[in-house]
């Protein structure tokens, strides 16, 4: 597992001069390139803030279906959950292909549109952008994020809820106050689950996301092959790798920070 | 207070149908689709029929790519539980120094995003002068599969008593007997979910198999190339919707196995990992 992570790390030292053949005296351009160059900085921040995007309408989305049957289901949990993590199994490729059904050019929703005499030209802002990348990804990650956070949810003591509004908290005070901090470990979990895969995402932007769409994966995508420059694929690579882990350190610190004063 | 709770219950309860439509609504398009004699996927339907379905059939180079992913499933499937008992038996049984460190660049794939990992196994591979194509697939498939095989196995071995083992011993049995005998029956549906969830796993990788194949695809791979012909597109939905209703039925049939005993806060212990 380490040995190709580190081949790409000595790699990214290199400089490229013909087709498969190197330079290996050692250099830092690669990482001088991958964090100057503009182009790279409006991939790496598109990246970041589509995931984050992402990672947020996910979790909220799915905070109170968790909610709901940790709390309110009594019977047929586990068919509640088989429901929900059931998609997740079937093939992520379709999952994303059927949303270029839906949103293209003549997809479903502008063909249903003019046929039922709703628009008479298809509408072009449904595709090809970057919303329609989080629409996408937020609808590919649903079950990821719904599982941990039902299990924080389930694994809360039902007594202190009782305690709770025994010493006077109304059932809104009561969440913000018991609950959300409780089940902070669940959302957590959820976010770092879909913010890591979906900042390196390569299917979802190249199909539904256009030119105006694209993420770091394309890059790193256009490198190793018609760009041919794999040591500045590789430098582009650990750098996103390190921005987020960086970042999803940081967010873990602070929410646990958070949660440790409450 | 009561009345209240009843409120919430029914706004949350039609919140999750809502939730759960969506979750199913754009996947079911595919099928749709997939039976509407026309060749453009867009409304109005034109009519029923099953030409899409024969195309799919006739298809030779579906016929391969399937086959292709069917070996390099049976593969990964296969090795990555072997290594996935190895690692369950020894981090549930011993203790060992330098453990967690080593359980966690084992789990390392999981958040590593996938096409780094692709990227990484490329440079590695070429440069040892390996050549793409479908063994390179499968030991990238076999790189991220691990972690799945070891956590669905390792919380089957931890639900295992181990006086059962011991008395084993005591009653003359070698650890070989013992193991076959004894540890491989009780942790046998854990093996079986491992199997069939690494084998999915496998069969709907993109990523991998995309970057470190050669020019013979495997399904998921060719249905990408397909993607680009807006007259393929049809018969991309038909093999789409099969494929659909096969992963559903395996997925089933795995969770039945790994349900088998194992109680409910382990399966949620397993996602977060």
């Amino acid at each position: 597992m380490c040995i190709p992570i580190l081949a790409m790390g000595l790699m990214s030292f290199w400089q490229q001069t013909g087709h498969m053949s190197f330079d290996m005296s050692g250099t830092l351009q690669n990482y001088v390139e991958a964090l100057t160059r503009d182009m790279y900085r409006v991939l790496f921040l598109r990246s970041l803030g589509i995931s984050g995007l992402t990672t947020l309408a996910t979790v909220v989305m799915a905070f109170p279906l968790a909610y709901f049957i940790a709390f309110y289901v009594k019977r047929h949990k586990m068919v509640w959950i088989i429901l929900v993590t059931l998609p997740f199994w079937t093939s992520y490729l379709l999952r994303v292909f059927a949303w270029k059904v839906i949103l293209g050019y003549n997809g479903a929703v502008n063909s249903g549109l003019i046929s039922l005499g709703v628009i008479g030209e298809p509408l072009t802002f449904l595709m090809y952008n970057p919303t329609a990348v989080v629409i996408t990804l937020t609808h590919a990650w649903a079950t990821v994020a719904i599982l941990p956070i039902y299990v924080s949810l389930e694994k809360i003591d039902r007594s202190v809820l009782e305690a709770a509004t025994d010493l006077g908290d109304s059932p809104f005070m009561r969440f913000f106050r018991v609950v959300l901090p409780l089940a902070l470990p669940g959302i957590l979990a959820a976010s770092v689950l879909i913010f890591i895969p979906t900042v390196g995402d390569y299917v979802t932007p190249s199909l539904v996301g256009g030119s105006d769409g694209y993420m770091i994966a394309n890059v790193i995508q256009f490198q190793f092959s018609r760009g041919s420059n794999w040591p500045s694929g590789a430098a582009i690579s650990l750098t996103s790798m390190t921005i987020v882990a960086v970042l999803v350190a940081a967010f873990a610190w602070s929410a646990r920070r958070l949660s440790g004063r409450n | 207070m009561n009345r209240n709770m009843k409120l919430a219950s029914r706004i949350l309860g039609t919140y999750a149908v809502i939730y759960v439509a969506y979750l199913y609504l754009p996947v079911l398009f595919l099928p749709l689709f997939s039976f509407n004699d026309s060749i453009y996927i867009s409304f109005p339907l034109r009519g029923w029929t099953l030409k899409w379905y024969q195309v799919m059939l006739a298809n030779e180079a579906l016929h391969r790519a399937l086959m292709n992913s069917l070996k390099v499933g049976i593969t990964t499937a296969l090795i990555s539980t072997v290594l996935g008992i190895l690692g369950a038996r020894a981090v549930t049984r011993y203790r060992l120094p330098g453990q967690k460190p080593v359980v966690g660049v084992i789990m390392l794939p999981l958040v590593v995003p996938e096409i780094i990992l692709a990227m990484a196994l490329l440079i590695l591979i070429l440069r040892l002068g390996g050549s793409l194509g479908l063994v390179s697939i499968a030991a990238g498939h076999i790189l991220i599969c691990v972690p799945f095989a070891m956590v669905v196995l390792m919380s089957r071995f931890e639900g295992f008593d181990r006086s059962l083992e011991e008395a084993s011993h005591d009653l003359g049995e070698n650890s070989w007997w013992t193991f076959w005998r004894v540890t491989f029956p009780n942790v046998l549906p854990g093996i079986v979910a491992s199997l069939l969830l690494t084998f999915t796993i496998s069969f709907d990788e993109f990523i991998m198999a995309f970057f470190l194949g050669s020019t013979d695809p495997t399904l998921p791979v060719f249905m990408w190339n397909q993607l680009r012909f807006p007259k393929l597109l049809p018969g991309v939905l038909a093999l789409g919707a099969c494929i659909l209703i096969a992963s559903v039925f395996i997925v089933l049939l795995a969770e039945w196995f790994r349900r088998r005993n194992a109680s409910d806060t382990q399966t949620g212990d397993m996602i977060i990992g």
